[in-house]
């Protein structure tokens, strides 16, 4: 497809990569025209500088074949006119990032009459992100497919448990569960196991199931996997009014600690029945007092990355609280790794998944045929969800007989609503929706899942 | 340095470099000659070597500005060497340097020649030297861009380093699509000048080295005087077409898009159709008491200044006869050279264009202090970096021209033979005056001075600095 991508900041680079890798026609438009070199340097796509809003420079990145138009600029505003201007005169579909809580209340409204094809807000996809695993603590991330029937989990493997040094078959025959690894996270290897692998501690795995298997395999595990009763949150930024709503809804209570007074009274109007701290969060004493080593969760969402992480490492060390970190800006992927910080948000990450799962979508009614796609381990493994429309080579053959690629899984099946986890003898039909874990990337159809 | 992503891609030089030597073997076979064996030898091996070294992909893809430079340097070496080989093994030029330069020569799309005699080459060697020049037009990174699917960020950085012009735009998003355009756009236009020279009445082994030489702006002919003793119908056809393609190739992809008043409003045609027309006017007027008639005059005035401009250095008639004023004006045009983005060599008319506005705007800046201007070409701002490059490339090409004159200065020619022999070479032109003008050729420079024009010619097609990183120490240290 010709994508047009409006601002090359963090989400913007992460789009164009990731877009650019998935066989796209990109353009990028952005005002600083040393930004637009770089990136123009970097990947393989055609650079213009100006004003994203302006006819003339939309014309210029391809407006006339342009599919689609992601407008991530700084301002709401500038993106809400990059996309009405690219919808009215180049009929393209178009993508908005509004991060004003303001406009959010009045998105659907806003979407509907200007015919944008998604807003998105990034602070609110990571709060949903965050929130979504706070309802499972034991999960690292959780994903869902099959319209939340199929969930691919996240977590990691501690000291003694009793997954330690068995291998997945045996497992599997012990347990008698329906769930399959689909991947394991050994330090920085990253293997897709077959059934002879045998799982060691601290390795981070992440397992396929319908939300009740997985649920009474944890259970049986030792794991804890009910909601939290209560969340410390440091920082009051959007993410913490967004986050802080939802956990309210969930019948969670919410603690959050503010610098800022202001900002303080305005989220206790937002949120009566938060309890709102006013004090600086990296004041050790503070959260000591505040309880924190009773806390069963801590997220840290203050506006600085390092902050984040010795909040994160503090409440590690003082409580067994799930910890959830944010990240915005550091990129040393590796060093953060091996830090024990809990779960991660990179907002940035969280947006670009976002509008490519709608891009995926998309191009699906052109000729792709995938449903879904998420990023497992970052840029290394995905898990794609197919539909599988019509004949193929893959229909009608017992799985262990189809010649599969290397490094791919097939992790689930459903089939008119029934999820079943394959096993060699099963078979794909006509009608099935399969996910599949794979580090191959660029998979279109299920047919490439043949070697 | 990514050693291996470089050998990787020398590799695929050889292989089609041995796919460009297949076609002379076809010509050989249709005149019965027997160089043709020599040819294919020469390319089996060169595939089989290329094959070898492609045969498995490098893990490590990193490939930045430095090793794009590096690549599209030592590619143009290894293509010139591979390329000499059949002229040495058929003994048809047997010494090294000499075949070097012939190659180079056509490889640069320069047209310069140490032959005495091209009437005595075998068809399959004057069919391969002008083919060169057809390769070399366009480029032969670009053509591997066009056909191999090669994914990665790194590819902007071959077509920047080997496309000339001072800012190599894309014309659509990907480097590939890009690269296929400009080569379609460049197969139409040599196609339709070969079935018009046809339809001229020109023979079709003539028309199809005429036209290779004329699409990459090379120059080599294949009869002992040149262009001279075609038809004036003929040479008038040659005259435009090579005028066609010293024109930014964006401009015929707008007209294929049919964008018309974005192609009309091109800052750069313009000028350089200007400098083009009032040229020959001038020359004519000038020269016109040599020929019987004014139109006679204009009509070898329009082609040479067609030809030298687009640094093509086809000849007609011999211009080193003419009165100083119009040899003046020829050995100006050789350094403006043609539109960037085309096949023509020179400093490009854009690069003249944006050196005349900055000298304007340091006089507006002496007469206002204060003022504060920004340079700009169609109604678009100058960044300063662009600037500075044009700048430095300006400083660079004199500098190399100066101390190339001096090197070959030892050889004992008169200056305006050594001043357009180096003016001829780095520019990508060929004839040049006095002993090596039109009628003339390079033969009798010693092996020395021949490499040091053969180094000259590399510097012009690849626009100084490519050649230049493969000579700096730093460029090969680690770290």
């Amino acid at each position: 497809m010709q994508i047009i991508i409006v601002g090359c900041g963090k989400v913007g680079i992460t789009l164009t990569e990731q877009l650019v890798n998935e066989g796209h026609n990109i353009s990028v438009i952005d005002l600083d025209s040393n930004v637009v070199t770089s990136v123009s340097n970097e990947f393989d796509v055609l650079g213009v500088t100006g004003n994203g809003a302006s006819y003339n420079v939309q014309l210029e990145a391809g407006l006339d074949h342009a599919d689609l138009l992601i407008a991530v600029a700084g301002s709401d505003e500038l993106n809400l006119l990059c996309c009405l201007i690219a919808k009215k005169m180049g009929n393209c579909n178009t993508i908005a990032r509004v991060r004003n809580p303001i406009y959010s209340k009045e998105i659907d409204v806003i979407r509907e009459e200007m015919g944008l094809s998604m807003i998105i807000n990034p602070e609110l996809a990571a709060s949903y992100e965050m929130s979504r695993l706070l309802r499972f603590p034991s999960a690292k991330k959780i994903d869902t497919f099959a319209k939340g029937r199929v969930e691919i989990v996240k977590i990691a493997i501690s000291e003694g448990s009793p997954l330690c040094d068995h291998s997945i078959m045996e497992l599997l025959s012990k347990y008698k569960y329906d769930v399959l690894v689909c991947a394991v996270e050994r330090g920085d290897e990253i293997t897709i196991p077959n059934g002879s692998f045998v799982l060691k501690e601290k390795d981070i795995i992440s397992v396929v199931a319908s939300p009740r298997s997985s649920s009474q395999l944890f259970k049986k595990l030792g794991i804890a996997n009910s909601q939290v009763k209560d969340a410390m949150i440091a920082g009051g930024g959007e993410i913490t009014y967004y986050l802080a709503s939802q956990l309210l809804d969930m019948g969670i209570s919410v603690k959050i600690i503010e610098l800022k007074k202001e900002r303080c009274e305005r989220l206790s109007a937002l949120l009566p029945k938060a309890t709102i701290i006013n004090g600086d969060a990296i004041d050790q004493s503070l959260l000591l007092e505040e309880d924190l080593s009773h806390s069963e969760a801590f997220i840290s969402l203050t506006n600085f990355d390092e902050e984040n992480i010795l909040l994160s490492l503090f409440a590690k060390s003082v409580s067994n609280a799930k910890i959830i970190t944010k990240i915005n800006r550091i990129s040393f992927d590796t060093v953060i790794d091996s830090l024990d910080l809990g779960s991660i948000i990179y907002p940035k990450h969280v947006t670009a998944e976002y509008i490519i799962r709608y891009v995926r979508a998309m191009q699906n009614s052109i000729g792709s045929n995938i449903e879904t796609l998420y990023q497992l381990i970052e840029d290394k493994v995905e898990a794609l969800e197919f539909v599988i429309r019509g004949e193929s080579p893959v229909v009608g053959v017992p799985l262990e007989r189809l010649n599969l690629k290397n490094n791919l899984l097939l992790c689930s099946i459903n089939r008119r609503g029934k999820i079943i986890i394959p096993r060699g003898q099963d078979e794909l039909q006509i009608g099935d929706t399969v996910v599949v874990v794979t580090s191959h990337k660029g998979l279109d159809d299920i047919s490439d899942i043949l070697a | 340095m990514n050693f291996s992503m470089i050998l990787y891609i020398l590799g695929w030089i050889l292989e089609f470099e041995a796919g460009f030597m297949l076609l002379p073997c076809i010509v050989a076979a249709v005149y019965g000659e027997e160089q043709g064996i020599v040819y294919f030898m020469v390319a089996v091996i060169s595939a089989f070597i290329g094959f070898w070294i492609v045969r498995k992909k490098p893990k490590n893809k990193v490939f930045y500005t430095r090793e794009g430079f590096v690549v599209v340097a030592l590619s143009w070496l290894l293509l010139s060497f591979v390329g000499a080989l059949p002229f040495i093994f058929t003994g048809e030029i047997p010494k090294i340097e000499d075949a070097l330069f012939e190659i180079v020569s056509g490889f640069t799309t320069t047209g310069a020649s140490i032959l005495t005699d091209v009437e005595a080459l075998s068809h399959t060697s004057l069919f391969w030297r002008s083919f060169t020049h057809w390769i070399g037009g366009m480029g032969v990174l670009v053509f591997i861009l066009a056909i191999l699917p090669m994914t990665g960020g790194y590819n902007m950085h071959l077509m920047r380093a080997e496309s000339p012009g001072h800012q190599v735009g894309k014309l659509v998003p990907r480097v590939r699509e890009s690269a296929m355009i400009l080569y379609k756009i460049y197969f139409v236009l040599t196609l339709s000048q070969i079935i018009i020279l046809l339809i001229a009445g020109m023979p079709l082994f003539d028309s199809l080295t005429l036209s290779f030489g004329t699409a990459g702006t090379g120059g080599f002919g294949i009869r002992n005087d040149g262009i001279a003793s075609y038809t004036y119908a003929q040479q008038t056809i040659i005259t435009i077409f090579m005028a066609v393609f010293g024109v930014n190739f964006g401009v015929y992809f707008l007209i294929v898009q049919k964008k018309f008043k974005q192609a009309v409003k091109a800052e750069e045609v313009r000028y350089y159709l200007c400098v083009l027309i009032t040229a020959t006017l001038i020359i004519a007027v000038n020269i016109k008491d040599m020929f019987s008639s004014f139109g006679e005059a204009l009509h070898h005035s329009a082609f040479q200044v067609s030809s030298i401009m687009t640094t093509t250095g086809y000849s007609t008639v011999d211009f080193d006869l003419w009165p100083s004023e119009a040899k003046t004006i020829l050995v100006l045009l050789m350094f403006i050279g043609a539109c960037s983005g085309s096949t023509g060599g020179g400093m490009k008319v854009s690069r003249i264009l944006i050196l005349a506005k900055t000298i304007k705007k340091e006089l507006l800046s002496l007469i206002h202090p204060r003022s504060i201007k920004k340079i700009q070409i169609e109604g678009r701002v100058i960044e300063h970096e662009v600037l500075r490059s044009v700048n430095v490339f300006f400083a660079a090409f004199m500098l190399i021209v100066a101390g190339s004159v001096f090197l070959i200065s030892f050889d004992g020619c008169d200056f305006s033979t050594n001043f357009t022999a180096v003016a001829a070479t780095i520019n990508n032109i060929g004839p040049g005056l006095s002993k090596v003008g039109p009628m003339t050729n390079y033969s009798h420079f010693s092996a020395f001075s021949k490499l040091v024009l053969i180094f000259d010619m590399l510097i012009g097609r690849l626009e100084v600095f490519p050649m230049l990183l493969l000579i700096t120490p730093a460029t090969w240290k680690k770290g």
